[in-house]
């Protein structure tokens, strides 16, 4: 973890748009070695904290972060992803989470007194099927492991999913999840918006489905936009109606 | 015998009209292909090159994963219409170097040691040659790597200063580049002030090398403004729709 | 395309840290001076059969180079010029970590930087490898053949070359018939004509750092290098800088007074080679 001193000078705003390189505060004091921070896509060099992606600036209290506008999905464990069935062997399945890691599904997982020589796993789960899962165990020396085992989990059989730029995914979700309340509570539909960037979406019907996934399409092309969740709120009350 | 071209006219100006320290009109656009992760078309005058960014992804063959960082792959092709002569599709000696010494420039600026076991593949292809086609490409290579999302310690802006008819001039074009006494590509990190490529073709005392420094960075700085800029506007695009 | 290198041998943390901080302290992990080269020793001609040929050893890194000179039609739009070619191979023998193959980005590297500060100043003088005009001219082929590597090859290979260079004799030209050009390779009639010596001065960089001919280990340690080709008249004739960590410009005015003075250096063993020949033919012990 990086210690920043408690003066920083700040040179950005709130929400402005910052690029690889650009200097976002000067702090009181240097340091030796240059350091990264992979939370918060920033390093520090010398007396200067730098953006490391292209994104938006988060100025909060005293503190300095860039929320990426752009990137694939990393996997943390805890997260809940939502991954495609890509491959079966013989006691796991293999899952693509849009991440640049293969990630593995054991079949104890799923199956009790799971045995290889009785049990036919595409019996359970094949290729094709949209699995939510949580990432249980990934230390960058093995493949990713994932767990369903707890509420919700498990193999999606309705509904539909789509999938959004990953680092949209803050925006759709909103400050302690404001802007999601708003398309579920406007929708009615219940939405899944999995950290991986995939989204499962259950509606009563067909134009309200529709409605959710143009309401989502609209948030990511417009998350770098201030007043974005008026402009939702105005999309849905018009499209609702 | 070819006769060599009047490189610097009587009022001063080169053959093209431009003053010495003149860059030639430059366009940069990002995001330009839906497939890769990060790509960028960029034209130098004539020049004409696109770079395409795939990664961090899985790497294939599994065996030339390295356990503790990225594998960066990097290849600078030219495309057979390129040139006036054809040019054979098969990679050339010279190819082979510039896709070595680009790769080297990216690699000190990428945070690589985020992403272990992936790959990250950085396509240049060079679709029209007019002189500066390296560092044309790194510059695009470089945008692309933003509009990925690949975290990096700066962007890395490209030009070539070369010596015509005695005369130091910058961004050399092809005409320039054949019948002058010297050819000094580098790429330059404006934000942390580092050289990451530099290679010297033709003859210069030390003086004139360090006049030639002097002009290649102011004249990089402008293409790293231009460069910033483009990234930004990126999403002013979408803001203006 | 170019991949990042696994660099071999493996060097364990420990020396890393040891090499890093003696150079920090102005030392280095062989007793030697930053600014000095290891011992240089030479052998002119080992291979008669060639053209020109020398074999230099830089430290432990060995490098023989051979000139073959042969007939052939010059490049179209330079036809009243003989044509130079270099040619670099880091051949399997030279290291445990080298494959058999066609040369790689490195061997490819070198030789094109030897090739470029040869040609650039015009060290060789092409203009007088002329048989016939626009038809048949002197193609002249370098090649370099890494035979065991310690490090800092390409500052060897340019000594190689310049010694081979100079030392080979254009075969004796027998008769000329319409276009045709018999020679006679077992006379030998005038010595290859030169302009001037280039010599390249590698200069490794950590943090502010300079280290002169770096030895491999050195050379992985540190990474970063830059290559800078000096002619016999001071003059800049080349720079390749390689590795994967910036530079900061304000450096470059060090890098350069530090070249130019070591280039001076390896001018003077040049010219002392090259003026008492008879006292570098003996073969060298390649131990």
């Amino acid at each position: 973890m990086i210690n920043v001193s408690s003066n920083l000078k700040i040179l950005v705003a709130d929400r402005q748009i910052v690029r690889p390189g650009d200097i976002l505060a000067i702090m009181e004091q240097k340091i030796m070695k240059p350091m990264y921070n992979p939370e918060k896509h920033v390093y520090i060099y010398e007396d200067k904290i730098v953006s490391a992606v292209l994104g938006l600036a988060s100025i909060t209290d005293n503190d300095v972060s860039v929320i990426p506008l752009e990137g694939r999905y990393f996997p943390k464990v805890g997260d809940t992803v939502i991954g495609l069935v890509v491959g079966v062997g013989i006691t796991n399945w293999i899952l693509d989470i849009r991440a640049p890691y293969k990630a593995v599904l054991n079949a104890g997982e799923v199956i009790e007194n799971f045995s290889p020589i009785t049990t036919n796993l595409r019996d359970y789960i094949d290729v094709g099927d949209y699995i939510v899962a949580k990432i249980a165990v990934f230390d960058r020396t093995r493949d990713l492991l994932l767990t369903v085992k707890g509420k919700g989990l498990g193999k999606i059989t309705e509904g539909i999913v789509i999938e959004i730029e990953p680092s949209r995914v803050p925006r759709v979700i909103g400050k302690k999840g404001s802007m999601l309340n708003l398309l579920t509570s406007k929708t009615g539909c219940n939405i899944l918006v999995a950290q991986n960037g995939v989204v499962w979406i259950r509606c009563k019907d067909e134009k309200s489905s529709e409605i959710a996934v143009k309401a989502i399409r609209l948030i990511e092309s417009r998350a770098h936009m201030r007043g974005l969740t008026e402009q939702v709120r105005m999309f849905l009350d018009k499209e609702l109606a | 015998m070819i006769e060599k071209p009047v490189l610097i006219r009587d009022d001063g100006l080169r053959h093209d009209g431009r003053k010495p320290e003149d860059l030639r009109p430059i366009k940069m656009q990002v995001g330009i292909l839906k497939n890769a992760d990060g790509s960028a078309y960029v034209e130098y005058g004539k020049t004409k090159v696109v770079a395409a960014v795939y990664g961090p992804r899985e790497v294939h063959p599994r065996h030339l994963a390295l356990p503790d960082r990225a594998l960066i792959r990097c290849r600078y092709h030219m495309a057979p219409f390129s040139t006036s002569d054809r040019k054979s599709p098969a990679p050339s000696r010279r190819e082979i170097e510039l896709s070595k010494v680009i790769r080297e420039a990216l690699e000190a600026v990428i945070f690589s040691e985020l992403y272990p076991r992936t790959s990250i593949d950085i396509f240049i292809e060079v679709l029209q040659a007019d002189g500066g086609t390296r560092t044309t490409g790194l510059t695009a290579a470089s945008l692309a790597l933003a509009d990925a999302g690949i975290p990096m310690r700066d962007l890395i802006a490209g030009v070539a200063v070369g010596k015509v008819d005695g005369v130091l001039v910058l961004d050399i074009d092809e005409v320039e580049d054949e019948y002058g006494e010297a050819d000094m590509p580098i790429g330059y990190a404006a934000s942390i002030d580092e050289i990451m490529l530099l290679q010297l073709n033709g003859v210069l005392t030390p003086e004139e090398f360090r006049r030639a420094i002097e002009l290649a960075k102011e004249g990089a700085r402008r293409i790293y403004d231009q460069m910033k800029k483009t990234l930004h506007d990126k999403y002013l695009r979408i803001i203006e729709k | 395309m170019s991949l990042t290198p696994t660099k071999q041998p493996i060097i364990p943390r420990i020396k890393r840290e040891t090499i890093k901080s003696l150079i920090r302290s102005g030392e280095r992990i062989d007793g030697r001076k930053p600014e000095e080269y290891r011992k240089i020793q030479v052998w002119l001609n080992p291979v008669p059969k060639a053209e020109g040929s020398a074999l230099v050893k830089l430290g432990d890194t060995t490098v023989m180079t051979g000139t073959k000179l042969e007939i052939g039609t010059p490049f179209s739009d330079r036809p009243d010029e003989g044509v130079l070619q270099v040619h670099a191979e880091f051949v399997p023998l030279a290291s445990p970590s080298f494959e058999p193959g066609p040369p790689d980005e490195n061997a490819i590297e070198a030789a094109r930087v030897v090739d470029r500060c040869l040609r650039e100043p015009r060290a060789v003088k092409l203009e007088d490898l002329v048989i016939i005009p626009g038809k048949k001219v002197w193609l002249v082929f370098n090649d370099i053949y890494l035979l065991d590597h310690d490090g800092n090859v390409i500052d060897a290979s340019m000594l190689s070359t310049m010694l081979a260079l100079n030392t080979a004799k254009i075969p004796k030209i027998v008769s000329i018939e319409d276009d045709n050009v018999i020679i006679d390779k077992t006379v030998k009639e005038r010595p290859l004509p030169i302009n001037l010596n280039v010599v390249t001065v590698s200069i490794g960089i950590l943090e502010g750092y300079m280290i002169v001919d770096p030895t491999l280990e050195e050379e992985i340690v540190l990474d970063t290098k830059i290559v800078i080709g000096v002619d016999e008249k001071g003059r800049i004739v080349g720079i390749q800088k390689t590795g994967m960590e910036g530079i900061k410009p304000s450096q470059l005015d060090d890098i350069i007074e530090l070249a130019l003075k070591k280039a001076q250096e390896l001018h003077a063993i040049l010219r002392e080679v090259l003026n008492n020949p008879n006292a570098y033919t003996t073969p060298l012990v390649l131990q």
